[in-house]
C-alpha cells in the first residue's frame, strides 16, 4: 500500500509539474487565448493552441473566378445611424482609419490613403458560425502593410480593431494580423464593397469565421495587454458568449 | 501482490475491463454534449447544400422541418428560436476534445492488449451468410439472450461496434474538422475530396443520423437482454451479483 500511495503522489505531482510547465510554456509561445478562463476554457486552450502551432504560415483555400459566389448573403446589421449616413453621402471620403498603440508613429488613414498602398486580391469563402457560407472577391491593402507603416513595436502581441457600431470590436493575434491574406478591404467582386457586406472598410481575416472580420472598420490599437479592453476577454464575441478565436 | 489478495482470488473475470468501462462512460457523455450542442447549432441554420458553398440566396440540397433561431432563415414558421450557439460552441468543441482524446486511448489501449481481436473481430464462421440472417432474424424478434451470451458479443454486435469505432466516428471528426476555416488552411485535402465545405456540413449531420440510429438500437438491444444486468456490468465490469 504504501508503494502505492507514494507512487500515485510521484505521478501526481510529476503531472502537476508538467502542466504547470506546459501552461507556462504555452503562454510564452502566444497559445493562450484571452477567454481562457470558465468552464469552456480547457476546450478552447486546446483549440486555439492546436490550430495556432498547425496553422501558423498556413494560407486560407483560394478559389479560381468561376466559384465566386453569384448570391452571396450578408447578415442584416443593426442601423447604423445619421453619421454613417453623412458619410456615406459624401462618399466616405471623411471616412478614417484611426492607427494607435505599441507603435512608433500613430495617426489616421483616409480610404484614398489605404488605397495608394499596393493593393491585393483574395478570391475566398467566408463563413458564418450559423452554417452558410459564400465565396467573393476580396480587394483591399493587407493590414501588414498598414502595421509597417506605423512601425509596430516588437512586443505587439494583439491588434484591436473597432467597428463605426459601437459594440462590435474584436481582436486578433499577430500571426492573424501579419498573414499575407488579412487585408483591409474596400472593394469585393471587382466594384466597391458594398455596405451591406462592411463597406467602405472591412478587416477580412481569411481563416476565421465571418464574425471575425469585423465590417465598418475605424480604428486598430497595437497591445501587448489584451487584457486591458472592455471585459478582458479578447473581443466583444465573448463577452456576447461566443468565442475569441473563431477558426472552427 | 495481486495473488496474495484473497477476494480477488474468489471472483470470476470481468466482463468489462476498467478501459472499456472508462471509455465507455465519458464516451457517452461527451456524444450527448455533442449531439445537444450539435442541434442548438444546427438550428440556427437548418438548410443543408452540396459542394462549397450554401446561404438562404442559394438552393438546398434538403431541408429539416424546424424553426430556425435566426430571423434571416425563411423556414415558413413565424417564430425564431432563441439563439444559442455561443455555449453550444464553445462546448461542441470542447466536448469533441474529449471525445477525441478519450478515442485515442481507447483505441491505442484497444489494439495493444488484444481487446478489438478478442472482443469485436467476428470469427470467419459468424460472418457467413446463414449465419449473419440467423442472428439477424433473432434480433428482429428482439428475442432476450440466454445468460451465458452476456460474456460475449454476437457477430452483427461486432460488426456494429466495429463500423461505429473505425468508420462513423473517424468520418464525423474528419467533416467536423473539414468545416473549419482554419484547420483547411492547414490541410486543404480534408475538405476538396469531400467536395466541398457544405458537402463536409452536410455528411456531419449525416453521420449524426447514422450514430443516433446506433445509440436507439444498441439501448433497444441492452433494454431487451436486460437494462438493469447490463447496465451494472459497464458499471462495475461485473455479470452477476457477488456474494459478499
Amino acid at each position: 500500500m504504501n508503494t502505492l500511495t507514494r507512487r500515485k503522489l510521484i505521478t501526481t505531482g510529476a503531472g502537476a509539474a508538467g502542466l504547470a510547465v506546459a501552461a507556462k510554456l504555452a503562454s510564452h509561445y502566444g497559445l493562450i487565448p484571452p477567454d481562457s478562463g470558465g468552464i469552456y476554457g480547457p476546450g478552447e486552450t486546446l483549440t486555439y493552441a492546436a490550430q495556432r502551432v498547425l496553422t501558423r504560415h498556413s494560407l486560407a483555400r483560394e478559389f479560381s473566378r468561376n466559384h465566386i459566389s453569384t448570391k452571396p448573403f450578408a447578415n442584416e446589421v443593426s442601423p447604423l445611424g445619421e453619421e454613417f449616413e453623412r458619410l456615406k453621402q459624401g462618399g466616405f471620403a471623411e471616412w478614417r482609419l484611426q492607427v494607435d498603440g505599441l507603435v512608433e508613429r500613430p495617426g489616421s488613414f483616409s480610404l484614398a490613403e489605404l488605397k495608394s498602398l499596393p493593393q491585393q486580391s483574395h478570391i475566398t469563402m467566408i463563413q458564418c458560425e450559423e452554417g452558410w457560407s459564400y465565396i467573393a472577391e476580396w480587394t483591399g491593402t493587407p493590414l501588414s502593410s498598414v502595421l509597417d507603416l506605423v512601425g509596430v513595436a516588437p512586443q505587439a502581441r494583439h491588434v484591436v480593431y473597432r467597428s463605426f457600431q459601437p459594440d462590435w470590436w474584436e481582436s486578433i493575434d499577430m500571426a492573424d494580423a501579419l498573414h499575407p491574406q488579412t487585408i483591409l478591404a474596400q472593394g469585393m467582386n471587382g466594384g466597391e464593397l458594398p455596405v451591406g457586406f462592411g463597406g467602405p472598410l472591412r478587416l477580412r481575416v481569411m481563416r476565421q469565421l465571418g464574425y471575425k472580420s469585423v465590417k465598418y472598420v475605424t480604428s486598430l490599437t497595437v497591445t501587448d495587454n489584451i487584457k486591458k479592453f472592455g471585459q478582458g476577454l479578447g473581443s466583444a464575441s465573448p463577452e456576447a458568449g461566443y468565442a475569441w478565436y473563431a477558426g472552427i | 501482490m495481486i495473488g496474495t489478495n484473497p477476494q480477488m482470488a474468489e471472483k470470476p473475470p470481468l466482463r468489462h475491463t476498467s478501459l472499456v468501462r472508462i471509455t465507455h462512460w465519458l464516451m457517452t457523455i461527451a456524444f450527448v454534449a455533442l449531439l445537444l450542442t450539435g442541434l442548438e447549432i444546427v438550428v440556427s441554420h437548418p438548410r443543408f447544400y452540396w459542394g462549397e458553398v450554401g446561404n438562404v440566396n442559394t438552393p438546398t440540397l434538403f431541408k429539416i422541418p424546424v424553426p430556425a433561431s435566426r430571423s434571416m432563415v425563411p423556414t415558413g414558421y413565424g417564430y425564431t428560436l432563441p439563439d444559442q450557439n455561443g455555449w453550444s460552441r464553445y462546448l461542441h468543441f470542447q466536448s469533441a476534445w474529449l471525445l477525441v482524446l478519450v478515442g485515442l486511448v481507447y483505441v491505442a489501449v484497444g489494439f495493444l492488449n488484444g481487446h478489438f481481436r478478442r472482443s469485436l473481430l467476428p470469427s470467419l464462421a459468424d460472418l457467413s451468410p446463414g449465419s449473419l440472417a440467423k442472428s439477424f432474424a433473432e434480433h428482429l424478434r428482439f428475442r432476450r439472450p440466454a445468460e451465458e451470451e452476456a460474456w460475449s458479443y454476437n457477430a452483427l454486435q461486432r460488426l456494429a461496434y466495429l463500423v461505429v469505432i473505425f468508420l462513423l466516428f473517424p468520418m464525423i471528426i474528419w467533416t467536423g474538422l473539414a468545416m473549419s476555416p482554419s484547420f483547411v488552411s492547414a490541410v486543404p485535402s480534408a475538405v476538396n475530396v469531400l467536395g466541398g465545405q457544405q458537402s463536409a456540413r452536410t455528411l456531419h449531420f449525416a453521420l449524426t443520423c447514422a450514430l443516433v440510429l446506433f445509440l436507439l438500437v444498441h439501448v433497444v438491444m441492452v433494454i431487451v437482454a436486460g437494462f438493469r444486468s447490463r447496465t451494472k456490468a459497464m458499471i462495475t465490469g461485473r455479470v452477476r451479483e457477488q456474494a459478499e
